[in-house]
């Protein structure tokens, strides 16, 4: 276990650089933006303030962060002041939604993106690790060549494009389904959350699907070229018993340590399925506030995503030497 | 037949050697020929020994016909030609891309309604020309007096969002330009930054990977770590702050930049490619060989090094042109990229966002729709058609 330890430790302290790394980048675009976007948000709930007072308000809510000194001597102090502040857990305060601090606003709109893609990550995983395993079984077959130029209109499909047209066809001009946010207008109740879901789950599997379900033909592929496997066939075992207990489990190995890298999506929001579809999860919340110029809740948020991401990725590295003993632990 | 199904055992027999080889064995071949048609000899003996292969190619030269002209050797680049064009997805891809290029670069040349880098407005010209009155006045500028006639006239009304029509084959969209014209425009903007940012990319990530992968000690692990803090940036969130970044460049030239940061973001894919081919074929044979023969670290990276990975390279840019092109798209759509009047197949899809479009006006975004995702499949099957084409284990 000594080893492990020591090769997750190291992990960590790479971990922690390359997030000051994505903070000083983060930070130096925040600083070199004009406050202007900042400025108008402030002025749409201050209408009736003169110039002067916009500016104190302005320099009320920056300098605590370290944000409002523009010299240069300013701006890298200020990246000392911001990160002290980030470390402690505060990551300002969000303007355009409500003046709440930015923690409790990613945190209370987290979960709807998460229950959203989680559902919609099982629903892939079901078609798409089963069709995969398929494809490369049967490969060059009509099922694997249909799956493949599918697949590949999958991902090609850009999710506004394809979530536009499922409003309209489906919701407005058919009916079938509800759009626009988890509720209709007066209703209520799971049954109705779950039919204004349908839609964006679907483009959500839609785009993914084929990835996932790519690379689990590849990795099935190159199972099947293994050595273990022409012994097992050797040994005169079934097709069936070859495929789904020798294959298989060989597969998912780097399928599971693929799925940590899903992380980011997974807490991090669609950010624009969920705007197509005027969901409320962090991603279309993200999304609003980013575009009015809530420079808190853009530097908090892509911090999120960014500590996600290494996060995925030491868990992938992890997950990986667990899963396959042979895996040699360097960092 | 049984002379077509030799030939062919021939031709898979002598298509990798060199076409030296092949000349050097048909002599050989011939020369057997001549022995076996005389006496028998010790040396026809042994021609009789032969496969009887060799024996049925020997009767076909006696016809006068030359094995040389029947064995078609492939060069390299030939062969991969010959792979790509195999695979009925990589044709169509390229059709397609073709396609779109010839729709929206020679496309305006035949529209009507476009005009000098722009589209026109679609007026009606019936009420330009109602005067309602004209009156003579004269004015004097610098002691000049000037003569002129003041004319009133009806503004020309613009027929917005216009049916689709004779005229206008996709209709008119909110300010009264052709559809279809500001299509083929915005493909020329998107489908050109695509192409710079993908070249801009891949030039910075060859130098870094090489460098990275040649040189290995400090210089590695420096590169590695700025691409590793680089690809945890998640890219669409960035172009939001960029967008405030760049919130009071109110013309295209925003795009651009917002364009060249992500260039400056999205050469770690290629330096990582780069490096990892690099640090395996650091260890090759031909490597030491170079080295062996005291060339310099130039010639060694950019004659030796470098070629080899040009099919990975051109297989990741052909991949990487359609997330691009998706990319501008995403900032067009979500109306963070270009200022909204300037035709891009992102800015055109953007109406899509507003519901009475969405619903009554499809002829204003769809094409545009189509368009981006005809491009991003076209790109993707053309890369996939050429990465089973460079890769010599492929079978198929």
């Amino acid at each position: 276990m000594g080893k492990y330890f020591k090769y997750i430790i190291k992990r960590l302290l790479f971990a922690i650089l390359i997030l000051f790394g994505v903070s000083v980048i983060l930070y130096v675009l925040i600083r070199v933006s004009p406050n202007d976007a900042f400025a108008d948000l402030i002025k749409t709930s201050h209408a009736n303030s003169s110039d002067e007072e916009l500016e104190q308000l302005l320099y009320d809510s920056l300098n605590p962060y370290g944000l409002y000194d523009k010299s240069f001597w300013g701006i890298i102090q200020g990246y000392f002041i911001w990160l002290g502040k980030f470390l402690t857990g505060d990551m300002g305060i969000s303007y355009a939604y409500g003046k709440r601090p930015v923690s409790e606003v990613i945190g209370q709109y987290m979960w709807t993106s998460f229950g959203i893609s989680f559902a919609s990550l099982i629903i892939e995983m079901i078609i798409a690790i089963p069709l995969g395993i398929k494809c490369a079984v049967n490969q060059y077959g009509k099922l694997d060549y249909a799956a493949t130029v599918l697949c590949m209109v999958g991902i090609a499909f850009p999710s506004f494009f394809l979530g536009n047209i499922l409003i309209k066809w489906f919701a407005v001009d058919l009916g079938w389904f509800e759009t626009g946010g988890l509720n209709s207008v007066g209703g209520g109740g799971f049954i109705d959350t779950l039919w204004h879901l349908v839609l964006p789950m679907f483009v959500l599997v839609v785009l993914n699907i084929g990835g996932l379900m790519r690379y689990t033909r590849t990795n099935t592929l190159e199972v099947l070229n293994a050595d273990y496997i022409r012994t097992a066939r050797a040994k005169g075992l079934s097709e069936g018993k070859v495929v789904y207990k020798h294959v298989f489990r060989n597969t998912m190995i780097p399928l599971v340590t693929q799925l940590t890298f899903t992380l980011p999506g997974l807490f991090g929001g669609a950010m624009i399925t969920e705007q197509v579809f005027n969901l409320p999860g962090i991603g279309n919340i993200a999304y609003q506030g980013l575009f009015r110029g809530d420079i808190f809740l853009s530097m908090g948020y892509n911090m999120f995503l960014a500590v996600l991401t290494v996060i995925g990725v030491l868990l992938a590295d992890i997950m990986y030497a667990v899963v396959d003993p042979r895996v040699k632990l360097t960092a | 037949m049984k002379e077509k199904k030799v030939k062919e055992n021939l031709t898979e027999e002598l298509a990798p050697e060199t076409q030296a080889n092949t000349a050097v064995e048909t002599d050989v071949v011939a020369a057997e020929v001549a022995v076996e048609t005389q006496v028998e000899t010790v040396a026809a003996e042994t021609a009789t020994q032969e496969t009887a292969t060799e024996t049925t190619a020997t009767e076909e030269d006696i016809h006068g016909e030359n094995l040389h002209d029947k064995v078609k050797v492939l060069s390299p680049g030939a062969t991969v030609a010959k792979r790509f064009f195999r695979s009925k997805l990589s044709v169509i891809g390229l059709v397609t891309i073709i396609l779109l290029f010839l729709f929206s670069f020679a496309g305006p040349l035949f529209s009507p309604w476009a005009a000098n880098g722009g589209t026109v407005l679609d007026t009606n010209p019936d009420l330009i020309k109602e005067i309602l009155a004209t009156k003579p006045v004269s004015y004097t500028v610098d002691g000049v007096t000037y003569e002129a006639l003041a004319v009133s006239a009806r503004l020309p009304s613009v027929v917005k969002l216009g049916d689709i029509s004779a005229s206008h084959w996709m209709g008119t969209d909110v300010l009264g330009y052709d559809v279809l014209t500001r299509l083929m425009y915005g493909g020329r903007i998107s489908l050109t930054i695509g192409f710079v940012v993908v070249i801009l990319e891949t030039i910075i990530g060859v130098i870094m990977g090489s460098l990275a992968g040649y040189f290995g000690k400090w210089v590695d692990s420096l590169i590695m770590r700025i691409v590793d803090v680089l690809s945890c940036i998640p890219s669409l969130p960035i172009m939001l702050i960029l967008y405030s970044v760049f919130y009071n460049i109110k013309d295209v030239s925003k795009l651009y930049y917002m364009m060249m940061v992500l260039c400056l973001i999205g050469w770690v894919g290629t330096a990582r490619l780069v490096r990892g081919q690099i640090l395996s074929l650091r260890e090759q044979e031909f490597m030491l060989a170079a080295k062996a023969s005291g060339l310099s670290t130039a010639s060694k990276m950019f004659k030796h090094l470098l070629p080899n990975v040009i099919p990975q390279l051109i297989v990741s840019m052909t991949l990487g042109l359609g997330n691009i092109i998706l990319m501008e798209a995403t900032l067009g759509f979500l109306g963070i990229g270009a200022p909204a009047d300037t035709p891009t197949w992102g800015n055109l899809i953007n109406l899509a966002n507003e519901a009475t479009y969405r619903q009554y006006y499809p002829n204003l975004w769809v094409g545009a729709g189509i368009c981006i995702t005809l491009a991003i499949l076209a790109f993707n099957f053309v890369g996939d058609g050429l990465r089973d084409a460079f890769d010599p284990k492929m079978k198929r």
